[in-house]
């Protein structure tokens, strides 16, 4: 395993990986993988091959059986219960489902997230409204996440990600609920959000979307990895 | 912290018959123990009152001499446990049976009643083995007759007393407990309506610490106003008491905060407890 890419270049790492399920055993088995500052990364494979337990192994919320995740530079084998808050504000998380509170204003939800991590009163309200620029609601602040389009949904859920300007933006099918425009609408948001200098790893089933762009592509299939398109941080330097 | 704040009192906005609910089973807990207390309080009361008559009387030989009685009387004086003693003579014994007794005072016409020196005993030093300590020691004079104190009353005084104690304390842990419990499923109902809030301030990184904020400072909330509630209640039947039935005492300032307090206590308790295993749970 020679990767050129230690240190400060690489984002995520996971050394050897293996996860079991108490209930359905073996989820992952074996993976090595490293992803860098800046680099636009897609997750795919068939389902139940593992891509949402690699990304709950990104943000914490599962734990690996054998092996290390390193992201941001803190291993799981050193990672507290008490260090995971800390870890996830420096990742911004987007799900299939959106999860916006469904009773509060498309401001509030990312306001939210900002008031979550202590941020000073008078900073939230033009932080979230440059946010809300940023992907392109600027004019629906007031609105309630049922008064809006799924798109724009998962766009609020995009900004409320990128509130605490995260190293990398971690997306579990992000495009899963939407038409053929939004998706691509979406998908045009998380380039420009890359080019700007976030890291981004997505978990896709739309293998249109992944083929139309360029970008990195890591295969999963049954817990395994199967096919990465090129290593390293930087992306197209193939080997 | 105002966030924090913000949270919990939007917590009874969202939920005011659950909050209600709570507060009330919180109330009628602290009612049941300040009905308790209160009981409890007169009881000492009464038992104080009681005590304050407690005396050890030690009847003098015929004859002992003025100056060996005068003696005693000033070591008995001396006695650490001592606050005050004073000599009986024969005749202020009679008038004393005289006034006590009244209508049948002429019994004692040709009575002739023996000197004593009353003794009183200070506040900390009238229970049984006390009083029993001090009447043995003044027993050792050879002057002195009989000593009487009456043992068993005080004894049983003190077994009354150290009943109403340890009921008051079984009764009222107890309701303490059942109190911790109820507030605790109705913040785990609260908890439970917020689990999908929850997971996403998770997702956000907040901490738990954070996250359980608002539901403790709710649950001390609903605790407190449960406390003044039961404060209320406890006061009119109080009221109602000392109209109809007799004078009982109230709890004081402090005792009465202390209850608000309590209930804040149990509120906090019992919200830390369902969150934290909610918390701990997902
Ligand atoms: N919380 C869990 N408890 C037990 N088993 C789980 C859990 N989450 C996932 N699994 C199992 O782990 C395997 C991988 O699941 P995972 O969700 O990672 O797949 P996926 O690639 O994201 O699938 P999909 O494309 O359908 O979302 C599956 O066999 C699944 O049953
Ligand atoms: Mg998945």
């Amino acid at each position: 395993m020679s990767n050129p890419h230690d240190g400060g270049g690489t984002v995520i790492r996971f050394t050897r990986v293996r996860k079991e399920y108490a209930r359905t055993g073996v989820a992952l088995d074996d993976i090595s993988l490293a992803i860098g500052k800046g680099e636009f990364v897609f997750l795919t494979g068939p389902s139940g091959a593992g891509k949402s337990t690699i990304l709950k192994l990104v943000f914490a919320e599962e734990r690996p059986t054998a092996g290390e995740v390193k992201v941001a530079s803190v291993s799981s084998a050193a990672l507290r219960a008490r260090d995971v808050a800390r870890l996830r504000r420096k990742l911004g998380i987007v799900f299939q489902d959106f999860r916006l509170l469904e009773d509060r204003t498309v401001e509030a939800n990312v306001g939210f997230a900002l008031e979550v991590t202590g941020a000073p009163r008078a900073s939230i309200a033009p932080r979230v409204s440059r946010l809300l620029t940023q992907v392109g609601l600027a004019s629906k602040g007031s609105s309630l996440p049922r008064e809006l389009s799924g798109g724009e949904q998962q766009r609020v859920a995009i900004a409320r990600a990128l509130v605490n300007d995260p190293l990398v933006l971690i997306a579990d099918e992000p495009t899963g609920n939407l038409d053929e425009r939004a998706t691509r609408g979406v998908f045009e948001l998380l380039r420009d959000i890359n080019a700007a200098g976030t890291a981004v790893m997505m978990a896709t089933h739309d293998l249109d979307l992944v083929k139309r762009s360029d970008c990195r592509t890591i295969e999963i299939n049954h817990g395994r990895l199967v096919y990465d398109s090129g290593e390293g941080p930087s992306r197209g330097d193939g080997q | 912290m105002t966030v924090a704040l913000r949270e919990a009192v939007n917590a009874f906005r969202r939920a005011p018959m659950l909050s209600a609910l709570s507060v009330t089973t919180i109330a009628f807990s602290l009612f049941a123990f300040g009905l308790f207390g209160l009981v409890a309080l007169n009881i000492r009361d009464a038992l104080g009152r009681i005590e304050d008559r407690v005396e050890i009387r030690a009847f003098l030989a015929d004859r002992t001499p003025v100056e060996a009685a005068a003696a005693a009387l000033g070591d008995i004086q001396a006695f650490p446990e001592v606050a005050s003693a004073s000599l009986v003579t024969p005749a202020q014994a009679l008038d004393r049976a005289r006034q006590e007794l009244g209508e049948f005072s002429d019994v004692f016409d040709a009575a002739i009643l023996p000197a004593s020196i009353d003794v009183k005993l200070k506040p900390g030093s009238r229970d049984p083995a006390s009083v029993r300590t001090v009447a043995q020691r003044i027993r050792t004079y050879d002057f002195i007759e009989d000593v009487r104190f009456g043992e068993e009353w005080i004894e049983k005084l003190y077994q009354i007393r150290n009943v109403a104690t340890l009921a008051g304390t079984v009764l009222g842990l107890t309701f303490a407990i059942v109190a911790v419990i109820i507030i605790g499923s109705t913040i785990r109902m609260a908890v439970l309506a917020r689990s999908r809030e929850i997971a996403i301030m998770r997702v956000v990184g907040a901490t738990d610490g954070f996250i359980r904020r608002p539901f403790l400072i709710e649950g001390a909330i609903k605790g407190a106003l449960g406390g003044v509630a039961a404060l209320l209640l406890t006061w009119a039947t109080n009221e109602v008491i000392v109209r109809y039935v007799f004078a009982a005492a109230f709890f004081n300032l402090r005792l009465s905060l202390l209850g608000i307090l309590a209930g804040a206590l149990i509120g906090l308790v019992g919200s830390a407890f369902s969150v934290g295993r909610h918390l701990k749970h997902v």
